[in-house]
């Protein structure tokens, strides 16, 4: 139990996937200009990671990994080099799948995160938290944790930069600054704040 | 053909491969593929590795892409794509950890993730679904260049000041370091790279823009 909220404490703060490792910064910035949008943005990536992590779990130890299809009679076969194909090909028909069951049962949520969905298919960082998840042999608890909580901290850092991009509309940067380069030193400097946690060991 | 339209085509083409480059380029002014640029660039070595593999799937699968244009399916175009990017990926991924295994290791999940590099598929459905493969290939040539200049431009100066060291050269001297001089270890950290990409768009907008007003 201890282990686990240890890996929630750790991909929330310390191992933040968006500031630590630099992953999902293409729709961080593009999406990050209104508040509302960011929030949307941002839980539907953590219900994406939630269940695609786990699953792509389940496909890489029971089909993958070297000995995993040992329950079909080929112990020595070792799949993992395809682990980029089938990884990105359950994230796309799990997003596909998502955005159908929220269609059908929430209209509400499904207008809030409806138009975000399919842009998520792409997001690296959803990709990226299946690699590591591999990357760190966690057990199926353990990527389910990983997952929710990669994804928390990814909607904490999207959601704070919306709040800081819109205070800054009143800035008045140099000429070229505005915009993009503005927003890419704003994230050095959280990424700066949140390097503070790793001095907590959880 | 005669010697006008061959300049025109040759100029073309150049025009092609040269936008990505400064005008157009990915990093600074699309603002695409940011993720994997400010992760692989604490050294020279695993930015220049990961440049050409970014420029050989790029490449590749821009020729692909355009190469099939016409039997893709619309609807069914992104998974298409996505399929073609990532066996050039899985493709990368074995080379590197078949012969660069030290590098591989260290540019861990990086390599793999540019399959959702937004610059690949974006070249993808931007320019390789309507151009020819030609031109699609130059195109994925140097949105490849314009995207690994930056990535080595950060990592010199990541590695200079972080480390002293150029491809793992020694290049401060140790005068200096005798005198008092130490490594900025901030520049090794996350913070450091997105710093170092908004002060590189400053400049290249602020320059490009008082060209425009110049002309």
């Amino acid at each position: 139990m201890e282990n686990l909220i240890g890996i929630f404490l750790n991909s929330v703060f310390t191992g933040n996937i968006l500031l630590a490792y630099f992953l999902g910064m293409c729709s961080f910035v593009a999406v990050s200009k209104n508040i509302d949008t960011a929030i949307g943005l941002g839980f539907a990536v953590v219900f994406v990671l939630t269940v695609t992590t786990p699953v792509n779990w389940l496909i890489y130890n029971y089909l993958l990994a070297p000995g995993a299809l040992y329950w079909l009679g080929f112990p020595n076969l070792n799949l993992s080099f395809l682990k980029f194909i089938l990884f990105i090909a359950v994230i796309a028909a799990m997003v596909q799948a998502i955005e159908m069951i929220i269609d059908r049962f929430s209209a509400a949520l499904y207008a809030g995160l409806g138009v975000f969905l399919p842009l998520i298919a792409v997001n690296c960082a959803i990709l990226g938290t299946s690699l590591f998840m591999v990357e760190r042999n966690h057990t199926f608890i353990e990527s389910v944790v990983f997952g929710f909580g990669s994804g928390v901290g990814w909607l904490m850092a999207i959601v704070s930069m919306a709040a800081i991009r819109i205070k800054l509309r009143y800035a008045n940067p140099p000429y070229g600054m505005e915009g993009y380069g503005l927003t890419m030193i704003v994230t050095g400097l959280m990424a700066m704040a949140f390097m503070l946690f790793s001095g907590i060991v959880f | 053909m005669n010697p006008g339209v061959k300049t025109l085509i040759m100029n073309k083409t150049l025009q092609i491969f040269l936008r990505p480059i400064w005008t157009d380029n990915p990093i600074n002014i699309q603002m695409l593929g940011i993720c994997s640029a400010l992760a692989v660039t604490v050294q020279l070595k695993t930015a220049f590795v990961m440049a050409l593999s970014m420029t050989f799937v790029l490449s590749c699968s821009s020729l692909m892409i355009s190469l099939l244009r016409k039997q893709i399916p619309k609807n069914i175009r992104i998974i298409v794509e996505l399929s073609i990017i990532s066996t050039f990926v899985i493709l990368t991924d074995e080379f590197l950890r078949a012969y660069m295994y030290d590098v591989s290791k260290q540019l861990s999940v990086f390599v793999g993730l540019i399959i959702t590099n937004c610059i690949v598929l974006g070249r993808a459905e931007a320019f390789a679904l309507s151009n020819p493969p030609h031109l699609a290939f130059i195109d994925g040539v140097g949105n490849g260049f314009g995207y690994g200049s930056v990535l080595l431009i950060v990592a010199f100066f990541r590695e200079l000041l972080g480390s002293g060291t150029l491809f793992g050269i020694q290049m401060v001297p140790d005068v200096l370091y005798k005198a008092g001089y130490v490594d900025a270890g901030f520049m090794l950290l996350a913070p450091a790279a997105f710093i170092i990409i908004g002060l590189l768009v400053w400049l290249q907008k602020a320059v490009a823009g008082k060209r425009e007003l110049d002309q």
